[in-house]
């Protein structure tokens, strides 16, 4: 099964039939179109080309066009891959919704997550600082990072300040909630990386499917 | 922000009475034993009422037993098969916490006066 290309709409919580509250996240996923079919003899690897969002065609550059109308597929704003089986029954051109997925199946959803930018120890790992109080002058600083003439380096992925967020993360496992297929929507259980109108990838779940030999 | 508010919108419910801080209010509760279904009562002042849409909530504080409990509802559980308004209180302010920390005499809450028309029916 492929995989689809949606935006993250933002959280909100429904009530189950036990009358239970399930945080979810809303997705608005597809309808996706297959622009190109990869195979193993041409491209060396077999995968789907799918896209998503409909857009002004001149809203587009001259490669995104020219590859985009070679294939009939009219102008879509965001391409992705899976990779499929060479005798999946996938050809370009055919549209994917969020019928494909099952209430209460798994799914893993790869997204951005929200960046913060340059952050110090305490806010990107948690560390706990120095004494805000009482002559301190250690408030906000890793500390020592390590010892001296051996090792003479600092051990690889030691954690120090540096970017954090606006990367890319996968959320897995996550359980499909509902299906709105009228309104392109999903909704799956807990949170998804990065902030509304992300772009996101959801895919079935691979603890679900491959690792579980399926 | 249009598409979750269409999302929540079949699930919230307008049966519930309009309930303040402050009120006295009897929470009938659906409680599943086994097979069985029961309404169980929960009968208390309502000490804060949080959030907006689907997500509000409220808080029930009772006495039970000399122990105070307090307990937060869904305001739009389905588990909640009915709420009776018994008497509205005149409070203040929106979230009467300080009620925690009273006991006996000091911790009642003077009866709001409403027109007729407006009043609960007991």
């Amino acid at each position: 099964m492929l995989g689809l290309i949606g935006k993250k709409v933002g959280m909100t919580q429904i009530f189950s039939e036990k009358g239970l509250v399930i945080p979810v996240t809303v997705l608005e996923a597809g309808p996706c179109r297959i622009v190109q079919v990869k195979t193993a003899e041409k491209d060396g690897y077999t995968a789907a080309q799918v896209g998503f969002e409909e857009v002004l065609e001149r809203k587009l550059n001259k490669p995104e066009k020219g590859h985009l109308v070679r294939h009939g597929s009219g102008a879509l704003k965001h391409i992705r891959e899976f990779r499929v089986t060479a005798d999946d029954p996938v050809k370009s051109g055919d549209t994917l919704d969020v019928t494909q997925f099952e209430v209460g199946s798994r799914v893993d959803i790869i997204s951005t997550s929200k960046g913060h930018g340059f952050q110090g120890v305490v806010k990107r790992h948690h560390f706990t600082g120095g004494k805000e109080t009482h002559g301190s002058k250690t408030n906000d600083l890793p500390g020592s990072i390590g010892s001296s003439a051996w090792p003479s380096h600092v051990w690889k992925g030691k954690r120090l300040p540096g970017q954090m967020g606006n990367k890319r993360i996968t959320a897995s496992n996550l359980e499909v909630v509902k299906i709105d297929a009228d309104r392109n929507l999903l909704l799956v259980r807990g949170a998804v990386p990065g902030g509304s109108n992300t772009l996101v990838v959801i895919k079935p779940s691979y603890k679900s499917t491959k690792r579980a030999g399926r | 922000m249009e598409v979750l508010k269409n999302i929540e919108a079949p699930q919230m419910r307008s049966d519930l009475p309009d309930f303040n801080p402050g009120d006295t209010i009897r929470v009938h509760v659906k409680v599943i034993e086994g097979e069985k279904e029961r309404l169980q009562a929960f009968q208390g002042v309502v000490i804060s009422v949080r959030g907006a849409g689907l997500r509000a909530s409220f808080t029930v504080r009772k006495i039970s037993d000399g122990v105070g409990v307090e307990r937060i509802f869904p305001l739009h559980s389905p588990s909640i098969a009915k709420v009776e308004l018994l008497q509205q209180g005149r409070v203040r302010r929106a979230k009467i916490y300080y009620l925690t920390n009273l006991k006996g005499k000091s911790a009642r809450i003077k009866e709001k006066r409403v027109s007729a028309d407006k009043a609960p029916k007991k």
